[in-house]
């Protein structure tokens, strides 16, 4: 083996066995079927394509968000991240939403972020939910740490699910205070939080892994992708 | 004797979350009115009198003498300038201070905005700060809202005259259908019915907000102005629209504290004002052919409806489920989408139900015209129901 191939041997973290997150879809007030589905590894360079126009939105801190999504991403991509992964949502196969974190161990989640393609609704607070339900009811985890960039976020997810303050303990995205949302938290709320059916059928999960990069940006007036 | 008076030019950008200063959003509303009248500004402008309506610029935006204000950014000095706050009435309420002062013949041309911005705070500040307006001992200390006022009509009104949570929904789909015809509404987006009454992720999609109300039978929060231009019948032919006239104005107020009134079910200031303005225009509900009417909850279209004559007592509902108050039905409400999906900047609300009802007057409602619309009523509605402003706009003049 070439050195450099050793060295980038050691470089890589030890990945955990995660089991995947089950694909689900929530029908959506105008009809629409949001479909949740976790992406592969090698899915990550055309996703960055659907976050990166939000890299220089700065209204609702989309620019913090959508540039540390996509590095956390490419850390996923690169194997630099321990044991990440990435949920996406998708609306006739079209990217509408992105959610990742990773697992700190086999107790706690780390909760990273949460962004919206298309506003109005409230998909970010679906994809939130799915990505608890995901550590939680699918990993088996007891907690998930959870901080918040922007005052939405921070209504969303410290106040409505009365998120329990842990502001000693640093989370990886900085100083920001970390709240934490708790197994006994989780059963609190999942009732009207968390929704969705399962199986999603074949047609309908191939259609979502078109993972369709969206054409316009309600954020970005007047883009168009390749126009 | 009083003078006539019309509305020549009408702005409404588009309601939603503003990207520019209160102050902004209010003058591209008024240049976009003046723009419609065909008045220029600066030297020779000929507005007299500028009234801005606004309930919270004060307390979310820290800002004061915004009339004023306004007056110098627009070119408009020396024109005299008032500011009007009347809770989510003070559209309407600046729109009959303009009447008055031209009716008077003090002015012949007055300049209205209505603008509020509330995306600036968070939206239980927002609920804190429209609760102000409740009574400062009998119910804001006991954490009452107005969400939570409308809840609990809603579930007087059910229990009483069998409202279904389908009927609100019901208004609310019809709101949105309408609102997606309108460029200045907020939102566009059609619910689905059958999805946000049975769905089995309803309570996901659709939460409750004030139980029975569920987010989708509330208006959303938004930023928002609007603007008209009014003046004397006896001057309009100087402007570049044929005036709308205004037929009759009416206002009422009832008890501060709700739990004071005679019949908790009835919303008696918007009869009293609704028949004012009916007597003013010599008009009767029967003659209206479009109405705007205050549907910050979509349990007070349905009352507002049975208040102001439409259909009788506990009936507002069954004419929904008839499909009356579409476009193309009995009577069409709340063309514009309503505050429901139009949205409901609160000093803005007012001003911008009346533009709806000129629009349907002169036949500039593309896409939710409704056909030979010669009278129409707007109905604004201030606290819960203790302060209503009722104005009847013509498209004849006499």
């Amino acid at each position: 083996m070439a050195i450099i191939e050793k060295m980038e041997a050691q470089l890589r973290p030890v990945e955990t066995p995660m089991v995947n997150y089950p694909a689900k879809y929530i029908t959506q007030v105008n009809g629409d079927k949001l479909v949740i589905h976790q992406v592969e590894r090698e899915d990550v360079p055309h996703i960055l394509q659907a976050v990166s126009p939000l890299m220089t939105v700065a209204k609702d801190f989309y620019d913090i968000v959508a540039s540390r999504i996509y590095s956390e991403l490419l850390g996923y991509y690169r194997y630099r991240v321990k044991d990440e992964y990435c949920l996406v949502g998708t609306i006739d196969g079209v990217i509408v939403g992105v959610v990742n974190g990773r697992m700190i161990d086999e107790k706690a989640g780390m909760s990273y972020h949460t962004m919206t393609l298309r506003q109005g609704l409230r998909i970010g607070a679906q994809l939130f939910a799915a990505k608890m339900e995901y550590h939680l009811d699918y990993l088996g985890q007891d907690e998930v740490w959870i901080v918040a960039e922007s005052p939405n976020g921070f209504k969303r997810w410290m106040i409505e699910y009365e998120l329990e303050p842990r502001l000693e303990q640093w989370h990886e995205l900085g100083g920001v205070p970390t709240y934490v949302l708790t197994k006994a938290l989780w059963e609190k709320h999942k009732a009207t939080k968390c929704g969705g059916r399962r199986p999603v059928s074949e047609v309908m999960l191939a259609t979502a892994k078109k993972m369709i990069l969206p054409e316009t940006y309600s954020q970005i007036p007047g883009y168009v992708r390749n126009a | 004797m009083r003078r006539e008076v019309g509305i020549v030019g009408v702005g409404h950008p588009r309601f939603g979350k503003s990207s520019v200063s209160f102050t902004d959003m209010c003058c591209y509303a008024a240049v976009d009115a003046l723009d419609d009248a065909g008045i220029k500004t600066g030297e020779g402008h000929g507005v007299d009198q500028l009234f801005l309506a606004s309930m919270g610029a004060q307390m979310l935006n820290r800002q004061s003498g915004i009339a004023s204000a306004l007056v110098d950014t627009l070119n408009l000095r020396p024109a005299m300038a008032e500011s009007v706050e009347n809770g989510p009435a003070s559209g309407a309420s600046a729109i009959k201070l303009g009447y008055m002062a031209i009716a008077s013949g003090m002015c012949d041309v007055v300049l209205v905005i209505g603008g509020e911005m509330m995306r600036v705070v968070s939206g239980w500040e927002g609920t804190d700060f429209v609760a102000t307006m409740l009574h400062p001992i009998a119910e804001y200390p006991y954490g009452l809202t107005l969400p939570a006022f409308a809840g609990m009509f809603t579930r007087l009104i059910m229990e009483k005259y069998g409202v279904l949570e389908s009927d609100l929904a019901r208004v609310a789909v019809k709101n949105h259908e309408n609102a997606m015809y309108n460029p200045a509404a907020h939102i566009q987006l059609v619910p689905k019915l059958e999805v946000i009454t049975e769905d089995e992720d309803k309570d996901i999609i659709n939460p409750y907000v004030a139980e029975p109300l569920r987010l989708y039978d509330v208006c959303p929060v938004s930023d928002g102005a609007a603007a008209i231009v009014l003046c004397a019948m006896e001057v309009a032919d100087r402007f570049a629209k044929k005036p709308i006239r205004i037929a009759g104005i009416g206002q009422a107020t009832d008890t501060h504290a709700v739990a004071e009134r005679e019949v908790a079910t009835d919303l008696l200031a918007v009869r009293l004002a609704a028949q004012q303005a009916y007597k003013m225009a010599n008009l009767a509900p029967q003659d209206m052919d479009v109405a705007e009417l205050h549907d910050a909850f979509q349990i007070l279209e349905i009352v507002e409806s049975e208040e102001v004559g439409f259909f009788p007592r506990g009936e507002g509902h069954l004419a929904v489920r008839r499909g009356e108050t579409k476009i193309g039905g009995k009577i069409p409400i709340n063309t514009s989408g309503g505050l429901k999906a139009k949205g409901h900047p609160l000093g803005a609300t007012g001003v911008s139900q009346v533009i709806e009802i000129v629009l349907q007057l002169r036949g500039e409602a593309t896409g939710r015209q409704v056909e030979g619309a010669r009278a129409g009523l707007a109905v604004n509605f201030g606290g819960f129901g203790n302060n209503v402003v009722a104005t009847i706009l013509t498209k004849e003049v006499e």
